[in-house]
């Protein structure tokens, strides 16, 4: 077994000094040593999108970035966004639209949308519908997501006119 | 029969309230958001993956890495000396402990399969069965040890075509059975011989279905405790029929079912993926009373593409009879379909097939109808239900069929459907394959779908478009789907699947409402329908009412989630256990105020006067009597606030819903594309409970049948072997190539049950691989081209269009 690497790392606004084999994931470092279950395993490939996480202020594959690449950084998962309530108005519009069904790639779901909201706030149909195709959702046909993402999107333009 | 046929949108049709279930109806039929669904937002579900016991252990499998072979030795030596390896295990020591299984259905007749074992005894038979079975303290350590397990195996030889399973050539993949056969059944109306001679018009069509599986983004998950001390087995299982494995793990082990606990939590997909017992799950099972300790399997998602079950693999041959004026005469059909090498336990293999023969022509008022099935084996992983079961195959040969019928009598293809659907007012009547409808609306929802997707005009726009040399196309799909099954699906073959569900409800001291169901929650809002039935049923508050499903140590006895039942099915059983605590509750309230009880009423967490609506007692004050001031009732009356409601739909075998699908789509002729344009979706689920719900059905299951139809396959070599088994090379819809849809409700309930509901889960993907088929047809038509194998790639368009070959 290879050697165990020190990682200082803030998670969800607090710092962690742990000890990770290189060659842990991200998301088993989050699942297994810090308890965060919310952050899912779908493919462990790269590809279905539902271990979405953010480090350093953007959304990584969860399972294609490992622990020690978070070395002096900070992540952020869903449990900590929820916590400091940045995505409530998203989560409001999910249950609202009925924008998931069994839940599990919403974690990352909402991950990516918290990314587009942030940077395209004028995004429109279209570009929501291409922006979540990196997240994978085998239940919904995507049609309440878009539908929840563009209730957001005209909200948040509202609040700020 | 008497009609109750409204529309949700008005102005299409008189809008006409259906009955209300309750004096005080608040939530049925109204688009209530599910409540409990926050914590899934927040990341705060709980899937088996995310479950820790004490001491577990993490079990990985080695795999068949070919279609078939002989397994000559296992050399665990150098695995069992790795970090943390607990166990290695194999076939012969996992047979010690779990009986074989051969998965057949006493209704099926003539049906065969071989014996399965838990893990592969002397062969292995497609690649991907389990063969060796190692647990590890953790996960890692145990895919470190794996690669450390040696088999000694011979490749042998293959029957992996279906079309060629049944030559004298082949070899016999279960030599004991004879022949590489199944099950076959043929089935004929009669005359159908003549009637297709003296028809103005055949139209033959030789149809191809590729494999495709369900991709649950949830991979399969199990944990199995065996604790040694009690002698009971835990077993949290990503799953959708509890009971059914409850009474499966105790039979496979010689268990008593009440030392056998099922409990599922959040359950992430499951499509019909996760109704089936793997022999990968008795393993683990077995690994855990070995060990007596916790053992998790979670599957990876490349084991997840060669162990989960496959569907749909089916070549058919079809053809329909119609005259001039557009009469519809007969269908004619022959399907041959490629199961893998199993028949899976406990619900077979042979019932896609048969679906397809019940199916096929299923919306038409036709008396010609004759079909044949042959059910092969093959060395590829193992085929059962997956949503729409047949339904989707089924449809797509019948509608491909009536719309070449229509193209070469010259007639629109909506018009040759209104010509032919069995007529509103003609049921209780039964299809030509015998298949027996209690009452469907066919035509309401054709004409609705017209008005919804602006047909003329859409028309209109498509010949403009064509001028300028865009093509585009409109296709449709007639559609029924069989919901709220009898015993007739599993019972009477002798699978010991329940076809009844059990509600229990109790009112809690505080005036809460507790229910307790068998049908389990895997996303599509069951607990949701249940909240709202309860509250309407008891008189509360939704918020009021906590739903409590998923173990069997807790809930009633039921059969769980599948063939659209939870709503018709659990749905009753909870409205009759609600409506009788209602009951129970109004018999306590007459004696706490001294009246008589025929004058009081439950409405909104209060004891009221029936006729003037006064409140007298609000229930949480009731509860805190009946509960604790027993002193204060008379001797001889104990409240009774919990009661418990069975249902079972006996009147039919299945009760059938319908509906209609529309696709629009435009091919690019140079390229193959198909870009998809607009769907449109009119479903009669009956009763409609919530229909945002319902909405979410539709759109996620038709999204699942356009998957199928366009992009998903499982893809083989000659040798059987997948080349396409990751997310990455197997394609499934992703929401940038997702047209919006669009949904309207016709309501039909069902005179067999209180609350009408029937299913509507399934209806989505029954319809949209045919009408999306049509469309593209629709759209290739000028170039006098057709494409009918799916799914429906861009290569497949362009040898369509001569452009490839």
């Amino acid at each position: 077994m290879a050697d165990l690497y020190p990682i200082k790392v803030t998670v969800n606004g607090k710092l962690h000094q742990c000890s990770v084999q290189p060659r842990t994931h991200l998301v088993d470092f989050l699942r297994e040593e810090m308890g965060l279950k919310g952050s899912h395993l779908g493919c462990e490939h790269g590809v279905c999108g539902a271990c979405t996480v953010e480090l350093n202020g953007q959304i990584v594959r969860g399972c294609l970035t490992l622990a020690v690449q978070a070395d002096g950084g900070s992540v952020q998962t869903i449990e900590g966004v929820s916590k400091s309530g940045v995505i409530r108005d998203l989560q409001e519009a999910f249950v609202r639209r009925n924008a998931l069904q069994c839940g599990f790639c919403t974690s990352g779901m909402l991950m990516a949308t918290k990314e587009l909201v942030e940077q395209m706030p004028d995004a429109n149909r279209a570009e929501v519908r291409d922006w979540i195709s990196g997240n994978y959702c085998r239940c919904t046909g995507y049609h309440a997501i878009v539908d929840a993402i563009c209730d957001v999107l005209q909200q948040r333009k509202e609040a700020i006119a | 029969m008497k009609r109750d046929t409204v529309n949700l949108e008005p102005g299409i049709d008189q809008p006409k309230p259906l009955t209300p279930v309750s004096d005080d109806q608040r939530y049925i039929g109204a688009s209530v958001p599910r409540g409990g669904i926050e914590r899934l937002t927040q990341g705060l579900g709980q899937y088996v993956d995310d479950i820790e016991l004490p001491r577990m252990a993490h079990v990985v499998f080695w795999r068949s890495p070919v279609a078939h072979m002989r397994i000559n030795k296992v050399n665990a030596e150098f695995a069992r000396a790795m970090p943390g390896v607990l166990l290695v295990a194999d076939g012969q020591d996992l047979a010690k402990m779990c009986k074989p299984w051969v998965a057949t259905l006493g209704h099926l007749v003539g049906m065969k399969s071989a014996p399965q074992y838990a893990l592969a005894l002397d062969r292995a038979c497609w690649q991907g069965e389990p063969v060796v079975a190692l647990v590890a303290e953790t996960r890692a350590e145990a895919e470190d040890a794996l690669a450390y397990v040696q088999v000694e195996w011979d490749e042998l030889p293959s029957a992996t075509d279906m079309l060629t399973a049944l030559d004298p050539s082949t070899p016999l993949i279960h030599p004991e059975l004879g022949d590489n056969l199944c099950f076959t059944r043929s089935l004929d109306a009669g005359q159908v011989d003549e009637i297709f001679a003296k028809a103005d018009v055949v139209a033959a069509i030789d149809f191809e279905f590729g494999r495709h599986t369900g991709v649950t983004l949830e991979p399969r998950a199990q944990i199995a405790h065996w604790n040694p001390a009690e002698q009971r087995l835990t077993v949290y299982h990503s799953c959708q029929a509890p009971h059914m494995m409850q009474d499966l793990y105790g039979r496979q082990f010689g268990l008593p079912s009440s030392a056998i606990r099922v409990v599922c939590k959040d359950v992430g997909g499951s499509f019909g993926i996760k109704v089936h017992a793997y022999p990968d799950d008795f393993a683990t099972v077995a690994l855990s009373i070995m060990l007596g300790r916790p053992v998790k399997f979670v599957a990876d998602r490349l084991e997840s593409f060669t162990s989960d079950i496959h569907a749909r693999h089916h070549s058919i041959k079809a053809r329909i009879a119609v005259n001039r004026d557009g009469e519809i005469l007969g269908f004619d059909m022959d399907d041959l379909t490629g199961i893998g090498p199993y028949s899976m336990f406990p619900r077979t293999s042979a019932i896609e097939g048969n679906q397809v023969v019940n199916l096929v022509g299923g919306p038409y008022k036709h008396k010609h109808y004759r079909a044949k099935l042959t059910v092969v084996f093959q060395n590829k992983t193992p085929t059962c239900q997956y949503r729409g079961v047949g339904h989707p195959i089924a449809c797509a040969v019948t509608e491909a069929l009536v719309d070449l019928a229509a193209q070469k009598i010259g007639m629109d293809p909506l018009k040759i459907r209104e010509l032919n659907v069995i007529a509103d007012d003609a049921y209780p009547t039964a299809g030509a394959s015998g298949i027996k409808f209690e009452i469907l609306s066919h035509q309401a929802c054709l004409k609705k779908l017209r008005e919804l997707m602006n047909y003329d005009a859409l028309r209109a726009e498509q010949a403009a478009l064509r001028k300028q040399g865009i093509f585009r196309g409109i296709g449709f799909a007639t559609v029924i789907e069989l919901t709220n099954p009898s015993a007739a699906f599993y019972g009477v073959g002798g699978a010991r699947i329940a076809s009844q569900d059990g509600a229990s409800a109790r009112l809690d001291p505080e005036g809460n409402i507790t229910v307790l169901i068998g049908v389990g929650e895997q996303g599509q809002g069951t607990e949701a329908i249940y909240q709202q039935i309860a509250a309407d049923a008891v008189g509360v508050d939704i918020a009021k009412v906590r739903v409590i499903t998923g173990d069997t140590d807790v809930t009633p006895y039921g059969g769980g989630t599948w063939a659209s039942r939870g709503a018709g099915i659990g749905g009753e059983a909870v409205l009759l256990a609600g409506q009788a605590l209602r009951e129970n509750i109004v018999k306590v309230a007459a004696i706490i105020l001294k009246r008589e009880g025929a004058t009081l009423a439950v409405r909104r967490d209060c004891i009221v006067d029936a006729s003037t609506g006064e409140e007298l007692l609000p229930l949480a004050e009731l509860g805190r009597i009946a509960y604790f001031r027993s002193d204060m009732l008379p001797a001889d009356f104990t409240p009774e606030l919990m009661v418990t409601r069975h249902y079972a739909q006996r009147d039919f075998p299945f009760i059938f819903t319908n509906g209609v699908q529309a696709s629009y789509v435009e091919v690019d002729p140079d390229t193959g594309f198909v870009k998809l344009l607009k769907h449109w979706a009119v479903e009669d689920c009956g009763r409609v409970l919530n229909p945002m719900l319902v909405d979410e059905q539709m759109r996620g299951a038709i999204v699942q049948g356009i998957g199928g139809a366009l992009l998903e396959e499982c893809l083989y070599d000659d040798s059987g072997l997948m080349l396409n088994a990751s997310m990455a090379d197997y394609l499934v819809p992703m929401s940038a190539e997702m047209p919006d849809i669009e949904v309207a409700h016709v309501q039909t309930p069902t005179a067999t049950s209180k609350l009408g509901a029937k299913g509507a889960g399934e209806a989505g993907t029954a319809g949209a691989p045919a009408a999306v088929m049509n469309a593209i047809n629709d759209a290739i038509a000028p170039f006098e081209a057709h494409v009918f194998s799916q799914p429906i790639t861009p290569q497949k368009v362009l040898r369509a269009l001569g452009k490839v070959r």
